[in-house]
């Protein structure tokens, strides 16, 4: 069966740490840094490779930080 | 934290299903963390990036938290006095009959020193858009009471809740605008999830289409979060925003009128 599989690139200096991406990722992928940038903020990035590329989390980032890749696998 | 490594196979430029608009400039956003502002800002830009009309089209900045959006927006900008964006958007869109003009405006902009210019450009069926960004309160100059406040919500000078009694009532001014005969769209939106987002999106690249059809104003207002003037976290704001904004504020087309 065809697979997505998604990629997710975060901006980190556009990145405001604001968190409204954690909610909207519904394969649990994204949290939030151990390290600050250099505004200070503890920002976004994936933990694992469960994204599927469904773009949720670009589409409310309210800072644009968040590009989405996207490629189908076949099994 | 497990150490995650991406896999390079899948960032290749011809998987990439989304990307910061070209229509934003690089400059970083000044609003707080998690306002919907940015949100707004991006899916009224990708509207008129997808529409090709980059070149066509002037924006009116307000007063406000907003006031800079003529710095993130690649696309002309005037800057209007408070309140005045609907009467400067007139004054373009008179000019250039045939450019896409809109304003962008918060609700202490426009529903409470901009009420006569807003109601008027609205009854005059001027045919511009309007974008409305409500977050129930002065955002910008520290969270003071606007008309839009809720009944009970405290602000900066409504410390201990609005108490309509002697602060009066919360504004619904898309309502009272919808039942102008200038209007020919009207309706009220979100920004704090992906679905909302997405809908929203449609809700302004219909309100921007709509100037083609040379018949009157598109409304389009957008329920938004202060996280900072609310003082909570961006993802709490979102969902008081969802417990307390919504019951009072209903999402959802006002008026649909574009065929008449």
């Amino acid at each position: 069966m065809a697979k997505n599989k998604g990629e997710i690139v975060v901006d980190i200096e556009r990145c405001k740490g604001c968190e409204v991406c954690i909610p909207a990722c519904p394969e649990e992928v994204i949290a939030m840094a151990k390290h600050v940038n250099r505004k200070g903020y503890h920002y976004a990035m994936p933990t694992n490779d469960a994204c599927t590329g469904c773009t949720n989390c670009a589409v409310v980032c309210p800072d644009g930080a968040i590009t989405v890749y996207r490629k189908k696998f076949n099994d | 934290m497990a150490e995650f490594k991406t896999n390079p196979e899948i960032l290749q430029p011809e998987n990439q299903v989304y990307k910061r608009t070209e229509l934003l400039t690089d400059k970083a956003l000044s609003y707080c963390p998690g306002c919907g502002h940015g949100t707004a800002h991006r899916i009224i830009m990708e509207s008129i990036e997808e529409m090709g009309i980059q070149s066509e089209t002037i924006g009116i900045a307000p007063v406000g938290c907003s006031v800079l959006a003529y710095e993130f927006m690649n696309i002309d900008m005037q800057q209007a006095a408070h309140g005045r964006a609907p009467a400067v958007a007139t004054g373009v869109k008179r000019l250039f009959p045939e450019k896409f003009v809109f304003t962008y405006q918060g609700d202490g902009d426009l529903a409470a020193i901009g009420t006569a210019e807003t109601i008027h450009a609205c009854n005059r069926g001027e045919n511009i858009t309007i974008f409305f960004i409500n977050n129930g309160i002065y955002g910008m100059t520290g969270g003071q009471m606007a008309p839009t406040t809720l009944a009970g919500m405290k602000s900066s000078t409504s410390p201990y809740g609005r108490d309509t009694a002697t602060m009066g009532n919360p504004l619904k001014i898309t309502e009272l605008i919808a039942n102008l005969p200038g209007t020919i769209y009207v309706t009220r939106q979100s920004v704090h999830t992906p679905a909302a987002v997405r809908k929203a999106k449609k809700a302004v690249r219909k309100a921007l289409e709509n100037q083609k059809l040379k018949k009157g104003l598109s409304f389009v207002e957008i329920v938004s979060n202060c996280n900072s003037g609310w003082k909570m976290t961006p993802r709490q704001s979102n969902d008081w925003m969802v417990e307390n904004m919504f019951p009072f504020y209903p999402m959802g087309d006002i008026k649909v009128n574009d065929d008449k």
